[in-house]
C-alpha cells in the first residue's frame, strides 16, 4: 500500500510543473527516528499536504507560508520519505529517517551445547535496535566477553557493520556453564552455552566371574580434557566366548558404566562409546 | 410413478438383508483362517485335520474345545495355553490375531505325525510370521496334538535398586526475548551408508550415531537420484532404526525402495533428522548368545537372548541388527520383533533371518534392542 502510495506520489509530482513554483518546500536531509520534524513552506492560500512514508501515509489541509509540523510519532520507522504539498500546481521532497540510538539489542548465540576443546566453535551476532525497533545501522561499538566459572575466556570489541557485530571463538578446555556477554553503553545481555565433555578418552574396563555370568565395568568415564562424560552416555560392552557373543549397551550412571553378562566360558570382553574403542579383557571360564 | 423408486429401493434392502442372513450364517464356519484352508470338521481322523481343528479353535478363542484337542500327555494347563496364544503382560502377542496358517506334514506314521505349520500373525507392527512344528499321536481312533511344556517366565518377588537417569525438556514462555532460552537440536552423524540391490528393490542401510550428550530422536531420509539430476523416489527409515538414541548410541538403519533398481540411479541423498526429547536411560536390555546358525528350514538365523537387567516389564522389544563383511562394511539390515513381554530379571529368545545372498558373506553383526513400555513415553 505504502509502495502505491508513494508511486503515485511521484507520479503526482512529476506531473506537476515545479517550473511554476508558488509555493517552496525545504526539507531536511536526514532526520532522526522519533524527533518531531517541521517543513517551512512559501506561497499563500490552501494547499493539500501529503507524507508518504514506511508504515505511514497521510494527507492534510496546510496554508502556505507556514511551517509544516510533522509528530515524531509519525517518524518512528526509519525509511525514506517523501512529502508532496499540491494546490494550483505541487512539489515534493524526500527525506531519510535514520534510526535513534541503541534501546536493545537482540543477541543470538550458537550452539547451546558445545564440546570442549573445539575450535571456531561459539559464535555470537548481536543486533542493536533503537527504541522504536529501528535497526541501528551507524556504527556502534559492542563488546563481547566470555567467561568460564569466574575465569575470563574471551574478550574483543566488534564495531557493527550494516548494523551487526559478530565474533567467533574456540570453546574451552572444561566442561560447565560458558557464560556470553554482550554489551553496548550501558546495555548488557547475556546468554548461556553449556560446554560438555567430548568423546570418552581412554576407555577401560575391569571384570569379574559372578555366578550368573561376568560383570564388567568401566573406570570413572574422562573426554581427553579430564572432563567427566556425562551420565546416560551409552557404553557398549561386548562379550565373546567360544559359542556366541554377548552385547549389552548400558548407560553411564554416576560415571561408571556396569553390565552383568551371561558367559561361562573363557570370555574375551571389549567396550566401545559411539565411535571410540576401548580396551579388551580376558575373563577365564568358570571354575 | 415417484414412488416405483423408493419402493423398489426398500424392496432391495430388504432382500439383502434376508439374503445376509443366511449368507453371513454359513460364513461363520471359516471367518478368521487364510485361503479357505481350515474348516472345522467335528472327528479328525487325520493328523492333519486335527491339527488345523486345533488351530481354528484357536482363532476363534474357543478355549474348551481347543484344549479337548490336545494329548492328556502334554505338559500344559489351560490357563499357561490360553496366555501362550493371546499373549500376556502386554506383549506384542497380546495385541496380535491369528489371522491363518498354513500346514505341511513332514513325517507322518499310523499313529504319530510331525507338522510344520506356518502361523499369519496380524499385529499392530504389520504381519508377523511364525513357523513351528507340532507334533501328533493318535489316541483311539482320533488324533491329538501334544504340546511341549510352555515356559511362563516366573519373576521372584525381590527389589531392584535402579540409579533413576532421565532426561526432561523444559521449554521456554512465549513472552521470552528472542534468542535468549534456544535449545539446540542434538547432533547425529550417519557413520556408514550402503546401497545394495535386493530382490524386493533397491535398498540403502548403514549406521548413525548420536554424538551428542543428550538424546535424540532420530529419522533417517534418503532421495534416489538419476543421471538427469531428478528425484527418482523418496523414504524413510521408518520402523528400520532405533528412533531414541541415547548419548552416543549407535544404530542400524535400513530404508527399502519397492521395484526400483539402482541401476537406474546415479547418486543418493542422505538426511538425517534429529530432535530433541526426553528420555529413559533405563531399561537395559542385554542381547546374549548371540550366534547365527541354520533353523529347521535350512535358513540362516541370528539367535540369541534377550535380557532385561532392570525392574521393568518391557512390553515390546524389536531387535535390528546390522550385519558386517569381513571389511567391516555394512551389507545388510534385518529385524524383527520379540511377541513376549520381558519381564524384569528374565530372557525370552529372538531370532532374525539372514538373506541367503547375503549369509555367506556376514562375519560380524550389531544388535541393538528398541523397546516399548506400557504407560511410558
Amino acid at each position: 500500500m505504502h509502495r502505491v502510495l508513494l508511486i503515485c506520489a511521484v507520479l503526482c509530482s512529476a506531473a506537476c510543473p515545479l517550473a511554476a513554483v508558488a509555493q517552496d518546500l525545504r526539507v531536511p536531509a536526514s532526520v532522526t527516528a522519533g524527533d518531531d520534524v517541521t517543513i517551512p513552506t512559501t506561497g499563500s492560500g490552501k494547499a493539500t499536504f501529503y507524507l508518504v512514508g514506511p508504515g505511514v501515509s497521510r494527507k492534510s489541509e496546510v496554508s502556505l507560508g507556514e511551517e509544516i509540523r510533522l509528530q515524531g510519532q509519525e517518524l518512528w520507522n526509519a525509511g525514506d520519505y517523501l512529502v508532496l504539498v499540491c494546490s494550483d500546481i505541487c512539489n515534493s521532497g524526500t527525506f531519510y529517517v535514520t534510526a535513534a540510538k541503541p534501546a536493545s539489542f537482540a543477541f543470538l548465540v550458537h550452539p547451546s551445547r558445545v564440546p570442549v576443546g573445539q575450535s571456531d566453535a561459539v559464535s555470537g551476532v548481536a543486533f542493536p535496535f533503537d527504541q522504536f525497533r529501528n535497526l541501528v545501522l551507524t556504527p556502534v561499538t559492542v563488546s563481547f566477553q566470555l567467561t568460564a566459572g569466574n575465569k575470563p575466556l574471551f574478550s574483543k570489541q566488534v564495531r557493527t557493520e550494516n548494523g551487526a557485530a559478530w565474533f567467533r571463538t574456540a570453546s574451552g578446555k572444561s566442561a560447565g556453564l560458558l557464560q556470553v556477554v554482550a554489551s553496548l553503553d550501558d546495555l548488557s545481555a547475556k546468554r548461556a552455552v553449556q560446554q560438555v565433555a567430548s568423546d570418552p578418552c581412554n576407555l577401560r574396563i575391569t571384570g569379574q566371574r559372578i555366578p550368573i555370568g561376568v560383570l564388567v565395568q568401566t573406570e570413572p568415564v574422562h573426554d581427553c580434557a579430564g572432563n567427566v562424560v556425562p551420565d546416560g552416555t551409552i557404553v557398549t560392552f561386548s562379550a565373546t566366548e567360544a559359542n556366541g557373543k554377548s552385547t549389552v549397551d548400558a548407560p553411564i550412571k554416576q560415571g561408571i558404566a556396569r553390565a552383568q553378562i551371561e558367559a561361562t566360558g573363557a570370555t574375551v570382553v571389549s567396550v566401545a562409546s559411539g565411535v571410540v574403542m576401548g580396551n579388551e579383557l580376558r575373563i577365564g571360564a568358570k571354575p | 410413478m415417484k414412488f416405483i423408486l423408493p419402493i423398489s429401493l426398500v424392496v432391495a434392502t430388504a432382500a439383502l438383508m434376508v439374503l445376509g442372513l443366511f449368507i453371513g450364517g454359513q460364513a461363520r464356519g471359516t471367518v478368521g483362517i487364510a485361503a479357505g484352508s481350515a474348516v472345522y470338521t467335528p472327528k479328525a481322523d487325520n493328523a492333519e485335520q486335527a491339527l488345523k481343528n486345533l488351530l481354528a479353535d484357536v482363532q476363534r478363542r474357543n478355549w474348551d474345545r481347543a484344549l479337548a484337542a490336545v494329548s492328556k500327555s502334554s505338559a500344559t494347563d489351560k490357563e499357561s495355553f490360553i496366555q501362550e496364544w493371546t499373549g500376556s503382560n502386554g506383549s506384542l502377542r497380546s495385541f496380535s490375531a491369528l489371522e491363518g496358517f498354513e500346514s505341511r506334514p513332514l513325517h507322518i506314521t499310523p499313529d504319530e505325525a510331525q507338522i510344520r505349520v506356518r502361523l499369519h500373525w496380524a499385529t499392530p507392527v504389520g504381519p508377523l510370521e511364525d513357523v513351528r512344528d507340532f507334533r501328533l499321536i493318535r489316541e483311539g481312533d482320533v488324533w491329538k496334538t501334544v504340546l511341549p511344556k510352555i515356559q511362563v517366565p516366573n519373576v521372584p518377588a525381590q527389589v531392584i535398586p535402579v540409579t533413576y537417569l532421565r532426561w526432561d525438556l523444559v521449554s521456554g514462555g512465549a513472552a521470552d526475548e528472542w534468542g535468549s532460552r534456544n535449545v539446540d537440536a542434538p547432533h547425529v552423524r550417519i557413520i556408514s551408508m550402503n546401497a545394495v540391490d535386493s530382490a524386493e528393490g533397491a535398498v540403502v542401510m548403514g549406521e548413525i550415531v548420536n554424538e551428542d550428550t543428550v538424546p535424540a530422536f532420530v529419522n533417517v531420509n534418503a532421495t534416489l537420484v538419476d543421471s538427469a539430476g531428478s528425484a527418482i523416489d523418496d523414504e524413510t527409515s521408518f520402523d528400520k532404526i532405533n528412533h531414541v538414541l541415547l548419548p552416543k548410541q549407535v544404530s542400524p538403519y535400513r530404508i527399502d525402495f519397492p521395484n526400483i533398481s539402482l541401476k537406474n540411479v546415479k547418486s543418493v541423498r542422505m538426511d538425517e533428522k534429529a530432535t530433541l526429547v526426553p528420555a529413559s536411560a533405563d531399561p537395559v536390555i542385554g542381547v546374549m548368545n548371540q550366534k547365527i546358525e541354520s533353523d529347521v528350514q535350512g535358513k540362516s538365523v541370528l539367535h540369541g537372548d534377550l535380557f532385561n537387567q532392570s525392574g521393568q516389564t518391557v512390553n515390546i522389544s524389536h531387535v535390528i541388527v546390522s550385519f558386517y563383511d569381513n571389511n567391516a562394511k555394512v551389507i545388510w539390515v534385518a529385524d524383527g520383533y520379540e511377541d513376549h513381554a520381558l519381564l524384569p530379571q528374565s530372557s525370552e529368545p529372538f531370532a532374525v533371518e539372514i538373506p541367503k545372498s547375503v549369509a555367506p558373506k556376514v562375519q560380524n553383526f550389531h544388535v541393538v534392542v528398541d523397546q516399548y513400555s506400557l504407560g511410558r513415553s
